[in-house]
C-alpha cells in the first residue's frame, strides 16, 4: 500500500488521550532565568509532552499539569538548578488507564 | 550493627516498608506477609499499576514459585506465540518471524498486558496474604536511626512518617531513595532510553486477520533500524483489542536530533511494512517512561542497612535488543529481597551483612547470571554500527538475493555480501569484531 500519509494525531489529541489529575501545586519547576544562558536546550526535544515551549525574550515557558512524570528533562538538562523535579502530591498526576 | 533496640516490633510502626506496588514492591510483600511479617506497601499513584506503562509483554514463569496456576486468574490479554524480529531502513524490510503453539497452552510463555491491570491484581495478592497497602501516598524520603541505618520513611501525608526495621525501595526507575542513601552515584543519561507508546484501538477480528493470530493468541515484534537518527529500537504487541506501538530512544541522542518521540512514531507507522498493521487505529492512550537500559554496567549497591533496592530501582531490568524483559526481573528481585528480609529479621541482623541473603540469591539465579551473560548485549545493539549500518547491509544482501536480474545471471551470495559491506562502509574486520561481541553476548 505504498507510503500513503494518513493525517498523524493532533499533539493536544494525542496528551488528551492520557488522564492526568492535576494538583494546584507544581511537582517540576524550570528556571527560565538559567535556560536564558542554555543553547543546547535538550528538554525541548526530548519530552515527551512537549512541556518546554521557548519564549521570545530566550527562556522557556514550562507548564507542569500534563506530564508523564517519566523523568528525560532532568536527565537530559546539563543546567544545575535549571530543573526542580519531583514526584507529583500521591494520588495526582498522570493516571494509565484500566480496561 | 544496630542497637537491638531499633529492632524492637514494639516499637516500629512495621516490620517492613516497601515502597511502590509494581512487580518487584507487591512480590516483595507477598513474600513478606506470608513469613508473618507485618509489611507496609506504600504507592504515589491512587491505585497500583496506574503509573506504570511498558511494552507489553510479562514473562510470569516465576511466578510459579508464589501464585501456582497464575494463568487461569491473571489479567491477560493474549498469549504470545508468535514472535518477530525486523530489521528495516526506509524503504525495506527483513523479518524473523517465530511461532510457537504450545505457548498459547498452558502453563504458557509469555502474555500480553495492560500493567494497571496486571499490577493491581499482583498487589491484590499481597494485600490477601496479609500486606497493608496504601494509596494516593508519595514516600518522600528516609529515615535512619542514631546508628545511621535506615529506620523508615517519610511522606507527604499528615503525620505520614513510617518506621520500620528494613525498607525495600522497589520505586522504579527513578529511585530517588537509592539515590538519597548514596547507592547510585549520580543519574547518568548514557544509561537510560525513553520509552513512549501508542495504544491504538482495532477490533479484534481486524487484529486477528492483520498479525495472523487467532483466538486469545498474540504477536510480539521488535524492530531495529525504525528510529531515525536516534539509536534505539521499536516494538508492536497486540493486545485483545488494542495494538501497542512504540519506541525506545537513547537519551542523549535524542536530545541531540531535532525529531521528537512522537514524530520519530508517525515516520515508523507510515513504513510500508507497519502502515498495513496499523492503519485506521484510533489512540485510545498516549504514554512514557523510562528505561534503565545499560544492563550490569549500571548496577548500583544492593543493600544498605537497613534496605535493600529491587527492580528497576536496581537497574535490574534486562534491555537486550531482542531480549526487553523487567517486570520478571523486578518479580524476581522483589521476591528475593522479601526472602532475605525474612531471614535477616529471624536472625536480627538487618545491616548489610545480614541482608546479604539478596545478592547470594541474585547471584545464583537468572537475575544477576542472565546479566552478567548479556553484559555486552545492550551496548552491541544499540551501537551506531548495529543502528544505523547493518540494517541498510542486511535488507540489501536479501534485496539483492531475492532480486530477479534477467538476463544477467544470479551473483554469488558471497560476493553480494562483500559488495554491500563495502557500499554501505562496513570495515570487515569491525564485522568480524562485532559478530564475535554477538556471539559472546548471545552465545
Ligand atoms: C516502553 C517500555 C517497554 C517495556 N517493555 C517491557 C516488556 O515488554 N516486558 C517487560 O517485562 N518489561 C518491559 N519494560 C520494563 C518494565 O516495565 C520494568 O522493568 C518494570 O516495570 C519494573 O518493575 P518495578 O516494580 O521495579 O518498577 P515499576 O513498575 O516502575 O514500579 C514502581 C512503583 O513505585 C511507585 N513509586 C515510585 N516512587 C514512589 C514513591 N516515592 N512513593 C511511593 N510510590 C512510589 C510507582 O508509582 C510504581 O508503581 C518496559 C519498560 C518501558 C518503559
Ligand atoms: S531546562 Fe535545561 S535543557 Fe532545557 S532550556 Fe533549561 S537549561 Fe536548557
Ligand atoms: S517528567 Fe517527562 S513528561 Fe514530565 S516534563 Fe519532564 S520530560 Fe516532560
Amino acid at each position: 500500500m505504498g507510503r500513503e500519509v494518513w493525517p498523524d494525531i493532533a499533539f493536544q489529541d494525542r496528551i488528551d488521550s492520557a488522564t492526568f489529575r492535576v494538583h494546584h501545586q507544581a511537582h517540576i519547576v524550570v528556571d527560565s532565568a538559567i535556560c536564558g544562558d542554555c543553547s543546547t536546550r535538550e528538554c525541548i526535544v526530548a519530552c515527551p509532552a512537549n512541556l518546554f515551549v521557548p519564549t521570545s525574550d530566550g527562556g522557556i515557558l514550562f507548564n507542569y499539569e500534563q506530564c508523564f512524570e517519566c523523568g528525560t528533562c532532568y536527565m537530559v538538562c546539563n543546567r544545575e538548578g535549571a530543573i526542580s523535579w519531583d514526584y507529583p502530591e500521591g494520588g495526582f498526576g498522570v493516571v494509565y488507564k484500566r480496561t | 550493627m544496630r542497637d537491638a533496640g531499633a529492632l524492637d516490633p514494639a516499637t516500629l510502626d512495621a516490620d517492613v516498608i516497601v515502597v511502590g506496588a509494581g512487580p518487584a514492591g507487591s512480590c516483595a510483600a507477598i513474600v513478606l506477609a506470608r513469613a508473618g511479617k507485618r509489611v507496609v506497601l506504600i504507592e504515589r499513584g491512587p491505585f497500583p499499576g496506574s503509573k506504570n506503562m511498558y511494552g507489553g509483554v510479562v514473562y510470569p514463569r516465576i511466578l510459579d514459585q508464589l501464585i501456582p496456576n497464575w494463568w487461569l486468574e491473571a489479567p491477560v490479554q493474549r498469549w504470545v506465540t508468535r514472535r518477530s524480529t525486523m530489521i528495516m531502513t526506509d524503504d525495506k524490510a527483513l523479518t524473523v518471524d517465530f511461532r510457537c503453539e504450545a505457548w498459547g497452552k498452558p502453563p504458557h510463555n509469555g502474555a500480553t498486558a495492560f500493567r494497571p491491570d496486571f499490577d493491581a491484581w499482583l498487589a491484590d495478592k499481597a494485600v490477601v496474604a496479609g500486606a497493608r497497602l496504601i494509596c494516593s501516598t508519595t514516600v518522600t524520603g528516609l529515615l535512619h536511626n542514631e546508628a545511621g541505618a535506615v529506620s523508615g520513611v517519610t511522606t507527604d501525608r499528615p503525620d505520614g512518617d513510617l518506621t520500620a526495621a528494613v525498607v525495600i525501595a522497589c520505586d522504579g526507575v527513578n529511585s530517588f531513595l537509592a539515590k538519597q542513601e548514596g547507592l547510585y552515584g549520580e543519574f547518568d543519561a548514557a544509561n537510560y532510553t525513553l520509552g513512549v507508546k501508542e495504544t491504538l484501538a482495532l477490533p479484534k477480528e481486524t487484529i486477528d486477520e492483520r498479525f495472523g493470530v487467532r483466538g486469545t493468541d498474540g504477536v510480539d515484534i521488535e524492530i531495529v533500524g525504525c528510529t531515525g537518527g536516534v539509536n534505539g529500537g521499536g516494538f508492536i504487541y497486540t493486545n485483545l483489542d488494542t495494538i501497542a506501538v512504540g519506541l525506545v530512544l537513547k537519551l542523549p541522542k535524542l536530545a541531540a536530533q531535532k525529531q521528537r518521540p512522537e514524530e520519530l512514531i508517525a515516520t515508523m507507522k507510515r513504513h510500508p511494512a507497519i502502515a498495513p498493521l496499523v492503519e485506521g487505529a484510533e489512540l485510545k492512550e498516549y504514554s512514557a517512561h523510562l528505561i534503565p537500559e545499560a544492563g550490569i554496567s549500571m548496577l548500583p549497591t544492593l543493600s544498605g542497612n537497613g534496605m535493600l533496592l529491587a527492580g528497576d530501582a536496581a537497574a535490574l531490568c534486562l534491555a537486550a535488543g531482542i531480549w526487553l524483559e523487567g517486570v520478571n526481573f523486578a518479580m524476581a528481585s522483589g521476591m528475593y529481597a522479601g526472602e532475605a528480609v525474612v531471614e535477616a529479621l529471624r536472625a536480627q541482623d538487618v545491616t548489610v551483612s545480614g541482608l546479604a541473603g539478596y545478592q547470594r540469591r541474585l547471584e545464583a539465579t537468572f537475575v544477576l547470571k542472565d546479566h552478567r551473560k548479556l553484559k555486552r548485549a545492550p551496548e552491541l545493539v544499540l551501537s551506531d554500527r548495529v543502528q544505523h549500518l547493518y540494517p541498510e547491509f542486511v535488507t540489501s544482501v536479501a534485496e539483492r538475493m531475492f532480486r530477479v536480474d534477467n538476463p544477467a545471471p544470479k551473483p554469488g551470495v558471497r560476493r553480494i555480501i562483500a559488495q554491500e559491506r563495502k557500499r554501505v562502509g562496513i570495515r570487515r574486520r569491525d564485522l568480524a569484531a562485532d559478530g564475535v561481541a554477538g556471539l559472546r553476548s548471545f552465545g
